[in-house]
C-alpha cells in the first residue's frame, strides 16, 4: 500500500530551512494534514517528518515534542503522555498497536521538501 | 459466626495503636470493638505536645480521625467516660448512661499528672502538662503574665518550660530533687545539662521543695520555698510526674499494686482473664512503663493474643534519646551504673558542653548504659551494642571519643544480628528488613511504605539507610541512582560537574561525560541546572531543544493541544485596572478563565499562535510571566496580614511581595510553591508549602518542605521568631542547597526525608553553616535574582522568538481539529464523541 503511495507522491516545498528550528520540532500543513519537521543537524540523516497527530492524546501536538534518543535509535517524546514514538518508522514504543506515518523529507537548497501520498 | 466484642476503654496513643493493629488483621472481622474516649477528640500525639505551641494544631497531632474509625467499624464513643465495670456479667457501665457487654475489656485509661499536696495547689492559675485542653489554659494564662514557674525537673517537666519560654514567659523549673532528670541522667549529665538550660534563659532551682502556694496582691502567685526563699509567678505548672489511672479497675475489684498501677502478666492479662490493661496504667514486674514504645509493645502482644496467637510481654527498653529546648539528650539503660560490677568511661568537654558515660561490665566486654548530654551523635550505635549484648571493641572508649581523623569505629549494619530492633517505634527487627528488601523493596522508601520502619520519631533513618543498602548489596542489587542512560551520574553530580567546568550547553556537557544523544529526562534536567547556574534565557539558542513543551512555550499544554497562560499575580494582590485587562484579555481571546488555588487568575483555550498576541497585551499592562510552565517558583499565597485583619500581626502580603520577586525565575528541580500567613490563624496555609512563612509578634516562623498533592506533607518548623533578613537569608541558602543537591524532579518533601540527617542536618549546614557553603549559596542566589527576566517580554520583543509560535510554518491556517464546546457560559474542549457529532452531522 504505501510502496503504492510513494511511487504516487511527487516532492513538495514546504518551507525554508530558516523556518526550522534545530533540534526541535515544527509543524507543517501539508493538503490538509499536519505533517512534525524534525531538524537535528548533528545526526544523519538530518531531518524528519512525522504525522504531527498523538493517537493516544487525541491531539495535534507531535512537532512540540522532545527528541530523545532511546537505546541507540532517535525517538519524538509526545508532551502530553510521554509516549516514544521512533523518528524513522513511527513504531511507539511503548504501545506496539500504535505507529504513526512518516514521509520521505529532504533539502534542496535552503528548501525543505516532503513527499506526501494526496 | 457469632462474633466476639471488644471493648476498649480509653483512646491515648496505646490504645490508639492497639485499635490500629487490630484494624490491619485479617481477624478484624471476628469482633464487634468498642471504643470509650473520655475527652472530645480520638487520640492525639501527647509525645509532641509541645509542638502545639509552636504552630501545630490539635488536627496536626491528631492520630485517631473520626472517618478512619469509621471506615475501620469501630463504634467510638467520643465526650462518654466508661464509670463502673460490672465483672460478673461482663458489662461496661459509662457516664452517658450506656451500658455495654463485653467479651474482652481493654484498659488503656493511663495515667494523670500527680500533682503534690502543697497548699494552695488548688488555686486556679496552677496547671498540668497533660491535654490539649491543659495546654490551651496554660495558653490564656500566659498571655498577661510574666512569670512561669514549672514544678518537676524530669522530661515532662523541661518540655513544659520550653512551652512556657515560647508562649513568652520567663520560666522557672522547680526540682526537688538535686539534678534535673534524675531518672534518666547521672550527676555530670544532670549537671551540664542544667547548664546548658540556664544559657538558654531557664532558671533552675534544684533541691527546692515548695512549702506553699498563695496570691498576693495583683493576683500573682506566691511560692514560699523550705528555708525562707520565695518565688512571685504568673502561673505554675505542675509536672511531678505520673500515676497511672486505675480507679475504674479498683472499683471493679481487679488486683492493684501497692502503690497503684493495674497488675499486669506476661500476656498484659489483669487479674480477670477477660480484661486487659495495656499502657500507663499497667504495672508490670512492679513497673509502670511511661515511654509510648513500651505502651505500644504492650498493644501488639494483646493484638496478636485476641487473634490466637503466641506473644508476650516481657519489660521493655527505657533507653531515650530527645531535645529538651534544643539540648540533645540521651539515656541508654542503667544509666546510673547501679549494677553489681559497674565500670564507666567519661568524656567531658567543657569547650563545647558535650558530656558521655558510658557503663560497661567490669571487663569492658558488655554495654549496660550510657548517658549522653549535647551530643547524641554516639546513641545508635551504642544502643545496639545494649539492646543486643553485643561484645563492645578491644577499646570501647573510642565509641564515645571525638574521631581525630575521622576514624571513628561505627556500627556496620552487618554486624547486627537480624533480631537486632532497628526501629524501636514500630517494633522493626534488622531480619523484618531484610525480609521487605528480599520481597522486592528496593529503595529505603518502600521498605518504609512497607515496614513502616523509620515512620515514628524517625531517629533509625540512617541506620534503617544502611541495613537497607547493605542488603541491596548482598544481593547483588545495583543501587542506580544515574540520571538516565545518557548519564551515569545523580543529577547533584551533574549540577556539581556544571559548576565546577563553568559548561553552558548541553552539547558540551554530552560530550564530556555523557554518552549517546540526550532524552527527554537529561535534556530537561540540564536545561533547569543552566537556568539555575547561569540564568540565560531558555530559548537562547543551545537550549531550544532540551526544554519540555511547557518551556518552550512559556504555558502549559492542556489536553487539546492548546495552552493556559497564567500571569503572575504576586502574594495575591491585583488592582482593579489589571484585573479589568485580564476579562478583557479572556473576552477577546475566549479564554476559559478559573481562579487557581495559589491565588491567580489562569486563562485557558489559547492556540498556539495567540499566546505572543496574549502577552504583548498582557505586559502592556504591566504583567509578568507566572512561570506556571516551569520547574521553578510558582506562586507566594498570602493572607490578607495587619493591614486589614484585626487577627494580623505582620503585614504578610509586603513580605509574599518580597519573598516572590525575589524568587520569581529561578528554576529548579521541581517545582516551588510558598505562603505567608500574617498571624498563627494560618490562612494563608503555610505548612502545606515547601516554603512556609508564618508571623509572629516578634518576627517569622519559617516552616519547610510542606506538599500538597498526591503525597501531602506537614511542612517542619525549620526557626522561630526570625527578623526580615535573617528569614531571607535562610530561605535564600535552603533553596539554593535544595537546588543543588536535590534529585531529578524531587520535591523538597522528599529531598528532605531523603537527606541524610534530615531537617537537623538542614538547620546545621543553613543556621550554623557546618559545610561553609552559606556565602557560596547566597552569592549564587544573588545571581539569579539580579538576572532575572521576564521570559515573555524577551520572548515578544525578539522576532525570531515570536516566529517558533507559528501553528504551522508554511500557512497562516488554524488548526482545525481544536474543536471547543460551551458550558456554564465558557469554553471547553469537546470530548471525543461531541467531536464526531459535530464534524459528521447525522
Amino acid at each position: 500500500m504505501s510502496e503504492v503511495a510513494i511511487t504516487r507522491a511527487e516532492w513538495l516545498h514546504v518551507c525554508k530551512r530558516s523556518d526550522l528550528v534545530a533540534d526541535s520540532g515544527v509543524c507543517a500543513l501539508v493538503g490538509g494534514r499536519q505533517i512534525a519537521l524534525f531538524f537535528l543537524p548533528d545526526q544523519e540523516p538530518q531531518l524528519y517528518a512525522i504525522d504531527n497527530w498523538d493517537p493516544i492524546a487525541d491531539a495535534g501536538v507531535i512537532g512540540r515534542g522532545i527528541v530523545a534518543e532511546i537505546d541507540g535509535e532517535l525517538t519524538v517524546a509526545s508532551p502530553l503522555y510521554k509516549q516514544h514514538y521512533r523518528l524513522s518508522d513511527g513504531q511507539c514504543l511503548e504501545k506496539p498497536e500504535y505507529k504513526l506515518e512518516v514521509f520521505p523529507v529532504a533539502f534542496e537548497g535552503d528548501d525543505v521538501l516532503i513527499q506526501v501520498d494526496q | 459466626m457469632v462474633k466476639q466484642k471488644i471493648v476498649v476503654i480509653g483512646n491515648g496513643m496505646v490504645g490508639h495503636h492497639f485499635l490500629e493493629q487490630l484494624a490491619n488483621r485479617p481477624e478484624r472481622a471476628m469482633f464487634d470493638v468498642l471504643v470509650f474516649c473520655a475527652e472530645p477528640r480520638p487520640a492525639y500525639d501527647r509525645v509532641h505536645l509541645s509542638e502545639y505551641f509552636g504552630g501545630r494544631t490539635a488536627d496536626d497531632l491528631a492520630m485517631g480521625k473520626v472517618e478512619q474509625y469509621r471506615e475501620w467499624g469501630y463504634d467510638l464513643r467520643l465526650n462518654d467516660t466508661a464509670v463502673s465495670i460490672d465483672r460478673e456479667n461482663k458489662i461496661v457501665t459509662s457516664a452517658s448512661g450506656a451500658s455495654e457487654a463485653y467479651d474482652h475489656l481493654i484498659l488503656a485509661t493511663g495515667s494523670y499528672p500527680f500533682v503534690p499536696p502543697i497548699p494552695g495547689h488548688e488555686h486556679e492559675k496552677c496547671f498540668v502538662y497533660r491535654t490539649l485542653e491543659d495546654l490551651d489554659k496554660i495558653q490564656a494564662a500566659a498571655k498577661n503574665g510574666k512569670v512561669g514557674v514549672v514544678v518537676g525537673g524530669g522530661l515532662l517537666g523541661l518540655e513544659a518550660a520550653n512551652a512556657l519560654k515560647q508562649l513568652g514567659l520567663e520560666a522557672h523549673v522547680v526540682e526537688f530533687a538535686p539534678g534535673l532528670m534524675s531518672v534518666q541522667l547521672d550527676e555530670g549529665g544532670s549537671k551540664l545539662l542544667r547548664e546548658k538550660i540556664e544559657e538558654l534563659g531557664v532558671t533552675v532551682h534544684t533541691s527546692t521543695a515548695t512549702e506553699l502556694i498563695e496570691e498576693v496582691d495583683g493576683g500573682r502567685l506566691r511560692m514560699q520555698f523550705k528555708g525562707d526563699e520565695e518565688l512571685i509567678a504568673d502561673l505554675i505548672v505542675f509536672s511531678a510526674g505520673i500515676r497511672p489511672e486505675d480507679n475504674l479497675a479498683r472499683s471493679a475489684g481487679i488486683t492493684l499494686g501497692e502503690r497503684g498501677g493495674i497488675v499486669i502478666d506476661n500476656h498484659c492479662r489483669t487479674s480477670d482473664k477477660n480484661i486487659f490493661a495495656i499502657g500507663e496504667c499497667a504495672l508490670f514486674d512492679n513497673r509502670i512503663f511511661g515511654l509510648v514504645a513500651p505502651g505500644y509493645s504492650m498493644a501488639r502482644t494483646t493484638v496478636s493474643l485476641l487473634c490466637g496467637e503466641a506473644a508476650e510481654f516481657n519489660g521493655a527498653d527505657m533507653s531515650t534519646k530527645l531535645k529538651l529546648l534544643g539540648v540533645e539528650v540521651g539515656s541508654i539503660g542503667d544509666a546510673h551504673g547501679r549494677t553489681e560490677g559497674s565500670a564507666a568511661i567519661t568524656f567531658v568537654d567543657e569547650q563545647t558542653g558535650v558530656y558521655k558515660r558510658m557503663i560497661t561490665d567490669r571487663a569492658g566486654k558488655k554495654l549496660r548504659g550510657a548517658v549522653l548530654v549535647g551530643d547524641t551523635g554516639d546513641y545508635d550505635t551504642l544502643l545496639q551494642y545494649h539492646l543486643n549484648d553485643m561484645d563492645l571493641p578491644e577499646h570501647p572508649e573510642q565509641l564515645i571519643l571525638p574521631a581525630l581523623d575521622g576514624a571513628k569505629p561505627t556500627l556496620g549494619a552487618g554486624a547486627l544480628p537480624d533480631t537486632a530492633t532497628i526501629c524501636s517505634c514500630h517494633n522493626v527487627s534488622k531480619g523484618d528488613i531484610i525480609g521487605a528488601v528480599q520481597g522486592g523493596c528496593c529503595s529505603v522508601g518502600e521498605v518504609k511504605d512497607c515496614t513502616k520502619a523509620g515512620t515514628g520519631c524517625g531517629g533509625c533513618s540512617a541506620l534503617l539507610k544502611n541495613v537497607v543498602d547493605a542488603e541491596l548489596a548482598a544481593l547483588g542489587v545495583e543501587v542506580n541512582n544515574d540520571l538516565c542512560p545518557h548519564f551515569p551520574y545523580t543529577r547533584q553530580q551533574i549540577f556539581h560537574m556544571v559548576q565546577v567546568e563553568e559548561i553552558k550547553t548541553f552539547d558540551e556537557l554530552l560530550h564530556k561525560h555523557g554518552r549517546g544523544k540526550g532524552c527527554e529526562i537529561c535534556k530537561p534536567t540540564a536545561g533547569s541546572i543552566f537556568a539555575s547556574l547561569w540564568n540565560e534565557h531558555i530559548h537562547k539558542k543551545p537550549h531550544v531543544g532540551l526544554q519540555d513543551t511547557n518551556d518552550t512555550f512559556m504555558a502549559n499544554m492542556q489536553k487539546n493541544g492548546t495552552y493556559s497562560v497564567v500571569p503572575r499575580i504576586a502574594g495575591g494582590e491585583i488592582t482593579p485596572d489589571k484585573l479589568i485587562v485580564l476579562g478583557q484579555v479572556a473576552k477577546k481571546y475566549d479564554l476559559y478563565t478559573k481562579i487557581t488555588g495559589g491565588q491567580r487568575i489562569d486563562l485557558f483555550g489559547a492556540r498556539l499562535e495567540e499566546l505572543p498576541e496574549i502577552w504583548r497585551e498582557l505586559t502592556d499592562a504591566g504583567f509578568e510571566t507566572g512561570h506556571a510552565y516551569g520547574k521553578s517558583l510558582r506562586t507566594v499565597k498570602s493572607c490578607v496580614g495587619s493591614t486589614w485583619c484585626r487577627y494580623g500581626v505582620q503585614d504578610s502580603v509586603g513580605m509574599a511581595l518580597t519573598v516572590e520577586n525575589r524568587y520569581k525565575g529561578l528554576r529548579s528541580p521541581h517545582k516551588i510553591k510558598m505562603a505567608v500567613s500574617g498571624c498563627t490563624r494560618e490562612c494563608a496555609e503555610a505548612q502545606s508549602k515547601d516554603i512556609g512563612v508564618i508571623a509572629t509578634e516578634k518576627g517569622w516562623n519559617l516552616y519547610v518542605c510542606g506538599n500538597g498533592g498526591m503525597r501531602p506533607r506537614h511542612a517542619d518548623l525549620f526557626a522561630t521568631d526570625l527578623d526580615d533578613v535573617t528569614l531571607i537569608k535562610y530561605i535564600d541558602r535552603i533553596l539554593m542547597f535544595y537546588v543543588r543537591t536535590a534529585d531529578k524532579l524531587q520535591r523538597t518533601s522528599v529531598w528532605l526525608e531523603n537527606l541524610e540527617g534530615g531537617l537537623d542536618y538542614l538547620r546545621e549546614v543553613v543556621i550554623e553553616d557546618s559545610l561553609g557553603l552559606a556565602e557560596e549559596l547566597e552569592r549564587q542566589m544573588g545571581n539569579v535574582v539580579g538576572t532575572y527576566q521576564c521570559e515573555w517580554k524577551t520572548a515578544i520583543n525578539d522576532p525570531e522568538m515570536v516566529k517558533r509560535f507559528r501553528q504551522f510554518v508554511n500557512t497562516d491556517a488554524k488548526d482545525e481539529k481544536i474543536v471547543f464546546v460551551e458550558e456554564r457560559e465558557q469554553r471547553r474542549p469537546a470530548t471525543r464523541e461531541e467531536i464526531v457529532k459535530i464534524c459528521e452531522p447525522a
